[in-house]
C-alpha cells in the first residue's frame, strides 16, 4: 500500500522536475544562471489559470487531443516499476499495453494537429507519426532481449531481473540497448538532437509545432503529459541502468529518484553538447538504433 | 429508416436482418455449447453425395457472413437507394444477397465439388457488384483484372480438389487428421490451397487484384469484399490444413513470413494512398497478412511442441477474423459516406466534415482507433494474443520467431500513419473542396450499421472475454498443437480494467478542464497561421504531403508518379501538376509479366471468335477424345 501510494506520488508530482533539470543543466553549459528548477511547475500553474483561445476550424477532436494523450500516459504511469519497487499494476504482456498506451496518445495528439487546418501543424504531426514508427521496434527488440535474460512477459519482474550478476554476464548486450533505449528516449520526448522544443522556426519542429493553437488547462495537460512521458522513458531506461539495490526500500526510492535526477542531467548535457541534426538524417539514426538493439538480441541468444 | 428503398430493396433488407438475428444468436449457442450438425441433401450430379456440416471452423465463419450482410443491407438503403439509382440498385441487391448466400455455402460444403460451385458464385457475383457502375473505363478494367485473379485462383482450386478426390476417391472432404498421403503429394496440395485461397485471401504477391476492386466498387460491397470475402481464403487454407494428421515445420514458417511480410508491404503503400478505399484496401492486405502469420505461428507452435504459441497464434488469428469484420466494414461505411457526401474519393479534396457529419466523423474516429490496434478497441485484444505468442518464443532455445513482434510494432507503427492521415486529413481541418464545404450527415440508415459495428468493436476491445468465448471452441476443434480446453495464457480481466480505466479517466480530465475552461475568459479566432495573413484552405497539409515522409522510406514499394507542365516567363500562365501514387511490384513486375503473358497467348485466342457452333464442335471433340480414352 505505501508502494502504490509513493508510487502515485513521485509519478504525479515528479515530472516537471525532469524538465527543471534538463533546463538548468543546459543553462549551467551556456553559462548562464537560468531559471529556477522549479519553473515548469510555476508555467504549468499559471496555464492552468488562463483562459483558452480556440481556432474556429476545430471540432471536439481538438480538445479531446490533450485529454486522451493525458489519460493514457497516466494509464501507462501504473504499469512501469519505479526502481526496485514493483508496479500497482502488473499481468503477462502488460508491456505491450505500456507501448501501445503511447501509441494512443501519438494517434490523438496528431488527430488533434491535423484538427486546426495548419499546414505546419500538419508537418509536426507527419514527422512525428513518421519517427515514432520508426523508433517503436527498438522499445519491442529490447523488451525481447529483456524477456529471453528474465523469462518473463510482465515489466516488473522483466526490469527487476536485471541485477548486477545479469550485468556482469551480459554487460555488452545490456549496454547496446541501453544506448538504443537513450536514442529512443530523445526522440520520443522531442529533445536535442531530433527535435528543438525551443527553436525559433516553426518549420523545423516536431512536437512543438503540433500543440501551436492550444492554450491555457489544455496546453498546460499536453506539457504535463510530455513531462509525464519522459518520466516513465527514463524510468524504463534507469532501470536497466541502475541494477543495485539498496536493501532498504526507502533507500531504494531515493536511489531511484536520484537516477532520474541524474537522468535528466545526462539528458541536458547531450542537449549542450550537440547540434540538432537535419531532418532526413534522424531516420537513419533511428534505423541505426533498432539495429544496435537487434545487436543485443543476437548477443544473448549466441 | 428504409423509406428511400424501392419495394424490392425493403423486403431484401428485412429478410437480411431477419436472417441475422436468427442466424447470430444460434451460431453463439452452437460454438459456445459445442454442438455440430450434418446434413444429407439428395442431388444427382456425379461428385459423390452433398453433404453441409456446422461444426466449430464453419461456425465462426459465419459471424462476419451474416454481420456484415446485414449491415451492408441496411447501409445500402441509404447509400444505394433505389431512388437515386434506380437501374443499378436492382441487380446489386439480388447479387448483394447471393453472394452472402455462397459465402455461407463456401463454409458449410463437405464436398469438394460442391464448395467449387459455390466457390465461383460467390466470385461471379462479387465481379457483378462491384462493377455495378461498369460504364466508368477504371471500374471496368478492375473488374477484368478482378475476373482473371479469380479464376486463376478457382483453376489452382480445381487442381487441390482433384488431388484430393485421387487420393481419397471420392469429393467428400476426409475427416479432420485422416488424410495420410506423401510428403510430396501433401506439399502439393498444400501449395495449390495456397494459390487457390490465398489469392482470394489478398496474401501478397497474389493481391495485385485487390486494391482496386474494392476502391471501385460500391462501399457497401467494399465492406463485404474486404469484411468476409477474403477471409473465405483463410477459411479454405484452415480448413485444407485440418485434413491433415500432422503438419511439417515448414509450412508455418511459409506461413509466418508470407504473413508478416503482407501485412508490412501492404501497410507501408497504404499509407502513401490518396484515395481513401484504396487506402482500406491495402490495409485489408496488412490485416489478413497478421491473420496469416497467427495461423503461421500456430502451425509453428504445434510442429515444436509449444502449446503456448499454437494457441496463442490460432486464438489471435481467429479474434482478429472476427474483429477485422467489424471495423473494417466500419471504415468502408464511413468512406461511403464521406463520398456520398463529397462525391469525391479523392482525400487531398476533403477535409472539415467533422462539423457538419458530427456522427461519421466519430464512428469512423471509433474504427480507425480499432484498426491501428489500439486500446480500448478490439483491434488491441487481438494484436495483444499475436504479440504474447511471439514474446513468449523470446525464452525458446531458437528465438527466431520472437523477431515478429518488433516486425508487427513497425506494422502497428505505420498502421497509425495511415489512419491517423484517412482520419485526420478526411474528417478535420477545413474543407479543401466546395464538394466537402456543402457535405451533409448521412441518413439513419447508414448510420445505425455504422454504430453498431462501432459498438461491438468496443465491446471487443473491453470484454475480449465475450470474443474469446467463441474463439476458443474452435481453436480446440483445430487441434493444432493446443488440446481441447487449454489455458489460455492471457487474463482479458486486465484488458478489461484498461478498457474501462481509459475511458473513465479521460472524462475525468476532461471535466477538470472544462470546469477550468468556463472559470476563465474565452476567445475564438483564426487558427495561428505564424505570422503568415491569408491562408487558404489549399495550404492545408494533404494527404499526399502526409504521406510523403514514410513514403520517401519505402520508395522500393511505392513511388509517386508525378508530371507537371512547364512553368516558363516572367507571367507564366496556367500550370498543372498531377501526382499518382503507383505500386512498384504492380508496376515493374506484374505488370509486365501479364503482358507477357498476353502476347503468348494471342495465339490461343484465335479459338475465341464467338461463332457458337464451332464451340459445340470443341465440346463435341472434346467429349469424343475422352470417350475413346476411358473406353
Amino acid at each position: 500500500m505505501i508502494d502504490t501510494i509513493v508510487h502515485m506520488v513521485l509519478v504525479l508530482a515528479m515530472p516537471p522536475l525532469l524538465i527543471g533539470v534538463i533546463a538548468k543543466t543546459k543553462a549551467l553549459f551556456a553559462g548562464r544562471v537560468g531559471a529556477p528548477v522549479l519553473q515548469p511547475y510555476y508555467d504549468l500553474g499559471r496555464l492552468m489559470r488562463k483562459g483558452v483561445v480556440i481556432s474556429d476550424t476545430t471540432s471536439w477532436v481538438f480538445k479531446a487531443g490533450p485529454v486522451v494523450t493525458l489519460a493514457a500516459t497516466l494509464f501507462a504511469a501504473l504499469l512501469i516499476p519505479l526502481g526496485k519497487h514493483p508496479a500497482p499494476v502488473a499481468f503477462e504482456g502488460d508491456m505491450i499495453l505500456f507501448a501501445y498506451l503511447f501509441a494512443l496518445g501519438r494517434f490523438f495528439t496528431t488527430a488533434a494537429a491535423l484538427d486546426t487546418g495548419s499546414a505546419f501543424e500538419g508537418m509536426g504531426a507527419a514527422r512525428e507519426v513518421t519517427f515514432s514508427c520508426l523508433a517503436e521496434p527498438t522499445i519491442f527488440f529490447a523488451l525481447i532481449t529483456l524477456t529471453r535474460l528474465s523469462g518473463t512477459m510482465s515489466l516488473t519482474p522483466m526490469l527487476q531481473s536485471v541485477t548486477l550478476t545479469v550485468w556482469t554476464g551480459t554487460g555488452a548486450s545490456l549496454l547496446l540497448m541501453l544506448f538504443g533505449l537513450f536514442v529512443v528516449l530523445l526522440a520520443e520526448n522531442s529533445r536535442i538532437p531530433f527535435d528543438d522544443p525551443n527553436t525559433h522556426l516553426e518549420l523545423t519542429m516536431i512536437h512543438e509545432v503540433m500543440v501551436l493553437d492550444h492554450s491555457g488547462p489544455y496546453f498546460g495537460c499536453i506539457l504535463y503529459g510530455a513531462a509525464l512521458k519522459l518520466y516513465l522513458m527514463g524510468a524504463l531506461f534507469a532501470n536497466i541502468a541502475i541494477p543495485f539495490s539498496g536493501g532498504d526500500p526507502y533507500l531504494d526510492w531515493l536511489i531511484f529518484g536520484l537516477s532520474m535526477l541524474a537522468l535528466a542531467v545526462g539528458v541536458g548535457v547531450v542537449e549542450s553538447v550537440m547540434a540538432r541534426l537535419k531532418l532526413i538524417r534522424v531516420p537513419q539514426l533511428l534505423v541505426a538504433a533498432m539495429i544496435l538493439t537487434a545487436f543485443s538480441l543476437v548477443l544473448v541468444v549466441r | 429508416m428504409l423509406r428511400q428503398g424501392s419495394l424490392g430493396q425493403r423486403v431484401a433488407t428485412a429478410g437480411a436482418l431477419l436472417a441475422s438475428l436468427m442466424a447470430l444468436p444460434a451460431i453463439s449457442y452452437m460454438l459456445t455449447a459445442g454442438l455440430r450438425a450434418r446434413y444429407l441433401i439428395e442431388w444427382n450430379l456425379p461428385f459423390g453425395s452433398c453433404e453441409l456440416a456446422l461444426d466449430p471452423l464453419t461456425l465462426i465463419f459465419l459471424i462476419p457472413i451474416f454481420l456484415v450482410f446485414a449491415a451492408g443491407s441496411l447501409y445500402a438503403c441509404g447509400y444505394w437507394p433505389a431512388s437515386s439509382k434506380p437501374a443499378s440498385e436492382p441487380p446489386l441487391t439480388f447479387f448483394y444477397g447471393l453472394l452472402a448466400a455462397a459465402m455461407a455455402m463456401v463454409v458449410v460444403s463437405r464436398n469438394g465439388a460442391l464448395l467449387v460451385m459455390s466457390w465461383e458464385v460467390m466470385a461471379l457475383s462479387g465481379y457483378f457488384l462491384m462493377s455495378a457502375e461498369h460504364t466508368d473505363p477504371e471500374v471496368g478494367k478492375a473488374g477484368l483484372v478482378y475476373l482473371v485473379a479469380s479464376h486463376l485462383g478457382a483453376a489452382s482450386l480445381l487442381v487441390l480438389f482433384s488431388l484430393l478426390a485421387g487420393a481419397t476417391g471420392s469429393f467428400l472432404f476426409p475427416a479432420a487428421g485422416s488424410l495420410h498421403v506423401s510428403s510430396s503429394l501433401a506439399a502439393i496440395l498444400f501449395f495449390a490451397a495456397l494459390l487457390g485461397f490465398g489469392s482470394k485471401a489478398g496474401i501478397m504477391p497474389l493481391h495485385i487484384w485487390l486494391p482496386s476492386a474494392h476502391a471501385n466498387a460500391p462501399s457497401h460491397v467494399s465492406a463485404i469484399l474486404s469484411g468476409v470475402m477474403l477471409k473465405m481464403g483463410i477459411y479454405g487454407i484452415l480448413r485444407v490444413i485440418t485434413f491433415f494428421p500432422e503438419r511439417p515445420l515448414w509450412w508455418g514458417e511459409l506461413l509466418v513470413v508470407a504473413g508478416l511480410v503482407s501485412a508490412l508491404m501492404g501497410i507501408c503503400i497504404a499509407s502513401a494512398q490518396k484515395d481513401i478505399k484504396r487506402l482500406l484496401a491495402y490495409s485489408s492486405i496488412e490485416n489478413l497478412g497478421l491473420i496469416t502469420a497467427g495461423i503461421g505461428a500456430a502451425l509453428y507452435g504445434e510442429a515444436t511442441g509449444s502449446s503456448r504459441l499454437a494457441y496463442l497464434g490460432m486464438a489471435g488469428a481467429l479474434f482478429h477474423i472476427l474483429n477485422h469484420g467489424m471495423f473494417k466494414p466500419l471504415l468502408f461505411f464511413g468512406a461511403g459516406s464521406v463520398m456520398h457526401a463529397t462525391g469525391t474519393r479523392e482525400m487531398d479534396r476533403m477535409g472539415g466534415l467533422s462539423s457538419r457529419m458530427p456522427w461519421s466523423t466519430l464512428l469512423s474516429l471509433a474504427g480507425a482507433v480499432a484498426i491501428c490496434g489500439l486500446p480500448p478497441f478490439n483491434g488491441f485484444a487481438s494484436e495483444f494474443l499475436l504479440y504474447l505468442g511471439f514474446f513468449g518464443e523470446a525464452r525458446s532455445s531458437q528465438p527466431l520467431l520472437a523477431l515478429g513482434a518488433p516486425v508487427l510494432a513497425l506494422v502497428g507503427g505505420v498502421a497509425v500513419i495511415s489512419l491517423v492521415k484517412l482520419f485526420g486529413i478526411t474528417f478535420l481541418g477545413a474543407p479543401r473542396s466546395e464538394g466537402a464545404a456543402h457535405s451533409h450527415e448521412s441518413p439513419a440508415s447508414m448510420l445505425v450499421p455504422m454504430g453498431v459495428l462501432a459498438g461491438l468493436s468496443l465491446v471487443g476491445g473491453i470484454f475480449p472475454q465475450l470474443f474469446l468465448s467463441l474463439v476458443n471452441p474452435v481453436v480446440g476443434a483445430l487441434a493444432l498443437g493446443a488440446p481441447a480446453g487449454y489455458a489460455a495464457p492471457v487474463r482479458p480481466i486486465a484488458l478489461t480494467a484498461a478498457g474501462a480505466a481509459l475511458p473513465l479517466l479521460a472524462g475525468a480530465i476532461f471535466l477538470v478542464l472544462k470546469r477550468r475552461e468556463l472559470a476563465s475568459p474565452r476567445a475564438t479566432g483564426p487558427t495561428w497561421g505564424c505570422g503568415y495573413l491569408a491562408p487558404a484552405p489549399r495550404i492545408q497539409y494533404t494527404a499526399s504531403s502526409f504521406g510523403q515522409l514514410m513514403g520517401s522510406l519505402s520508395t522500393p514499394l511505392i513511388r509517386s508518379r508525378t508530371s507537371r507542365g512547364t512553368v516558363a516567363g516572367v507571367a507564366p500562365v496556367e500550370a498543372s501538376f498531377r501526382y499518382q501514387p503507383e505500386e512498384t511490384l504492380l508496376g515493374k513486375v506484374a505488370m509486365p509479366a501479364l503482358r507477357g503473358a498476353a502476347t503468348v497467348s494471342a495465339f490461343i485466342r484465335r479459338l475465341q471468335h464467338g461463332e457458337v457452333q464451332i464451340y459445340m464442335l470443341y465440346i463435341f471433340a472434346t467429349l469424343f477424345v475422352l470417350l475413346l480414352s476411358v473406353r
